[in-house]
């Protein structure tokens, strides 16, 4: 029997046992016809059985999965078979290995004959697990079901059991994000951790030399000095991108909340939104194919020395335009929150409109325009793929927006890509970038976060 | 001008009718504010139906009326606060000092100045005090020196009877003061700049009994030196307060006349019914 058809007959005992147990508790209300002497609705009563015969099949299932291979091994190797198989763990362990996913059907020849004499004992085994493992969570769902059918009664507590259940299902559903964002963590931690045992951190977040290929020597060798690629991160993610979003983000925003017409801005906020959603591997190559060369051919013919196709402006510029839409509509979330009443009393003081704009509504929105602004900033430079394809390799200091800077996720990018070893600092160094930046925009966000919630309390 | 004199001249009764001129009696100083078969438009629905009203520089003139009756509708019609709400349609005739308001020539920035609006609910600007007062002077430019703009936040607040409790912290936020202060705070910044009309949109219907008495002594001190409309749905605060009365309901002018004639003798019997509590 495969494991679909056994979950599907679980959950067809439970719907039957959901059935019973509603029959036997829309008997009680003819019994029982004071009121509130019957506790629970039928349906709760129903939903009680249920989860009684569902509920720990089910589980016990889960512990069953990771608990059977290990006996099924062990009555592999209990079998006359075994007796032939060599004593060195490790060719052991293959050989054990092979037979297995022969008799699961995942492999088809073995390359080893001894494997081959160890497919039947497998498979002897693992029918006869599986076999036991099904009935006992049948007999497990029966169980459930019929202990809890019997315990039904007019005064049990079903509606809060369930509403409990409910409540704690929910719990669960919230806590696996939180917990992946906890584990996430934990590795990068553990990574860096062995990154840093090799390469001093005080070297690397001050060092200003990043050529992470000549290393290969002794512990404290430098080459991983990444002070470069923060300052590149920066200087394209948070320069040069801002100055281009923040104006036309701002503008469009109060464009779009104070003078358009309803009907434009109906047609104009979609469109600007839109942008939010093109895939940032189109802005990539946007960037490089076309932003990249126009600005360089631009430079030189001005003169511009170390122009370089592929530029930190084109990659920030280009940043820039993908986070407009982002800070518009944060800031037009924070015009639009400033009660009409001061807009109003501005008005009615003879202001003109871009008084008022520039005099009360800006001010009274700036929190949550600079709320928005930091969410933006910790956006762009955790971007990653604009930069792989537009900003360069070379790990430049300058702050020529025409000469070519690397990032912190270009390098990522750089590090991982291809064949390598999990143990060479040049690595590990990916983590402990990959630390840095996460620290950086978890504490960009929550700043953020905490300013327009204060913000928001301020006019609600 | 003639309609303007004729209304003076011939009316004796200080009760009116739908669209005829209202009464201004002797001793009610100059006409500051006319209107006249005034109709507002939301989109296709009509909220006020041919209203005329004046409005006279010594008196204190209040529109009283239930919920959705206008009243708050056509005190915007006053100051064209109602541009601002792009559906609304004026219609009719106001004028201020003989100047038609609707003109195309004008100037809708000049007309706020000389006829200052303060709101239901207190609206300080997220600044400090001194700004808060000095924000309409310095848009204006009225005031050419510091020492003028001082002077001006410190008349402004004295008439408003605040500057005795904020003259030490003009910097602190203006938001930070209570609801009745922030209201004393809203007229001390119309007054700034020197209106010569201030429009009273329920302006105590946010605050406790304590801050509305404060309020209304202020209106009393402000009589005469400024025309003064108010709208209200306090019944007793327009006894209070005011010398004229209009009672407005579902959008049409009811009865226009003297206060006390209208809450101890009304001529029409909606008016009668609604100061009686009858409903409203």
């Amino acid at each position: 029997m495969t494991g679909s058809i056994l979950f599907l007959l679980i959950i067809v005992l439970g719907g039957i046992s959901w059935f019973f147990g509603r029959v036997k508790a829309s008997r009680f209300s003819i019994t029982h016809t004071k009121r509130g002497a019957v506790h629970s609705l039928p349906n709760y009563h129903g939903w009680y059985v249920a989860l009684w015969a569902v509920g720990p099949a089910l589980l016990f299932l889960v512990v069953w999965n990771f608990a059977s291979p290990a006996l099924i091994t062990d009555a592999a190797l209990a079998s006359p078979a075994a007796e032939q198989l060599p004593q060195d763990a490790f060719a052991k362990g293959s050989i054990l290995a092979e037979a297995r996913s022969i008799a699961s059907g995942q492999q088809v020849r073995a390359f080893n004959p001894l494997s081959q004499s160890m497919v039947e004992p497998y498979k002897t085994a693992i029918s006869y697990y599986q076999t036991l493992g099904a009935i006992a969570a049948i007999l497990l769902a029966f169980a459930g079901g019929v202990y809890s059918w019997l315990r039904l009664k007019p005064e049990l507590r079903a509606r809060t059991k369930i509403e409990r259940i409910t409540m704690m299902a929910l719990l669960l559903a919230s806590l696996i994000a939180t917990i992946t964002t906890v584990g996430i963590f934990a590795s990068l931690i553990f990574e860096s951790a062995r990154f840093f045992s090799m390469v001093s951190p005080i070297d690397f977040l001050f060092g200003t030399e990043w050529n992470p290929k000549a290393v290969a020597g002794p512990r404290g060798e430098t080459g991983f000095g990444a002070i470069p690629l923060f300052w590149g991160t920066v200087f394209i993610g948070a320069i040069i991108a801002m100055i281009v979003a923040i104006p036309l983000g701002l503008m469009s925003a109060i464009y779009l909340t104070q003078y358009a017409a309803p009907r434009f801005r109906a047609w104009m906020k979609p469109i600007l939104e839109v942008l939010a959603g093109v895939p940032t591997v189109v802005y990539g190559y946007f960037a490089a194919l076309t932003v990249a060369p126009a600005l360089r051919d631009f430079a030189v013919s001005i003169g511009i020395s170390g122009a370089s196709s592929e530029s930190a402006l084109a990659a920030g510029v280009v940043m820039g335009i993908m986070i407009i839409p982002f800070v518009s509509s944060m800031a037009d979330d924070s015009i639009a929150a400033v009660p009409s009443a001061m807009r109003d009393g501005s008005l009615a003081m003879g202001a003109t409109k871009s008084e008022t704009i520039k005099k009360v509504l800006i001010p009274a929105a700036l929190p949550g325009v600079v709320g928005g602004v930091l969410l933006a900033v910790s956006r762009a430079i955790g971007e990653t793929m604009i930069v792989v394809m537009a900003a360069g390799l070379a790990a430049n200091m300058t702050a020529n927006p025409f000469s070519s800077v690397t990032t912190v996720t270009t390098q990522i990018v750089q590090l991982l890509t291809g064949d390598q070893e999990f143990d060479s600092p040049k690595t590990l160094a990916a983590f402990a970038l990959g630390l840095v930046l996460f620290i950086v925009t978890l504490l960009l966000n929550l700043i953020a976060l905490r300013v327009v919630k204060k913000y928001r309390e301020a006019y609600e | 001008m003639t309609e303007l004199l004729d209304s003076t001249s011939s009316s004796e009764s200080s009760t009116m009718t739908e669209s005829s001129a209202p009464a201004i009696s002797a001793g009610d100083g100059p006409l500051k504010m006319t209107t006249r078969n005034v109709d507002v438009f939301y989109g296709d629905k009509q909220a006020i139906n041919d209203v005329s009203i004046d409005v006279t520089m010594d008196n204190v003139t209040a529109f009283i009326g239930p919920s959705g009756c206008g009243k708050s509708t056509f005190l915007r019609c006053l100051n064209r606060m109602n541009d601002t709400i792009p559906i609304a349609k004026v219609t009719g005739d106001i004028t201020l000092e003989g100047e038609d308001i609707y003109a195309p020539k004008m100037d809708v920035v000049q007309l706020r100045a000389r006829v200052g609006m303060v709101f239901q609910k207190p609206n300080p600007f997220p600044k400090s005090i001194y700004d808060n007062i000095a924000y309409g002077p310095r848009i204006h430019g009225l005031a050419s020196t510091k020492e003028d703009l001082d002077n001006i936040v410190e008349t402004s607040l004295q008439r408003a009877g605040l500057w005795g409790e904020v003259q030490d912290r003009l910097q602190d936020s203006g938001t930070a003061l209570s609801g009745g202060q922030q209201q004393r705070l809203c007229i001390a910044r119309a007054i700034a700049v020197d209106p010569e009309v201030i429009l009273m949109d329920e302006p105590c219907s946010a605050l406790d009994p304590i801050a509305t008495a404060k309020i209304e002594e202020l209106i009393h001190e402000l009589r005469g030196k400024y025309a003064i409309v108010i709208v209200t749905h306090n019944m007793q605060q327009a006894a209070r307060v005011s010398q004229r009365t209009a009672f407005f309901h579902l959008g049409t002018l009811v009865e226009y006349g003297v206060t006390s004639d209208i809450f101890t003798n009304p001529t029409e019997e909606k008016t009668r019914d609604y100061i009686t509590g009858r409903y409203g």
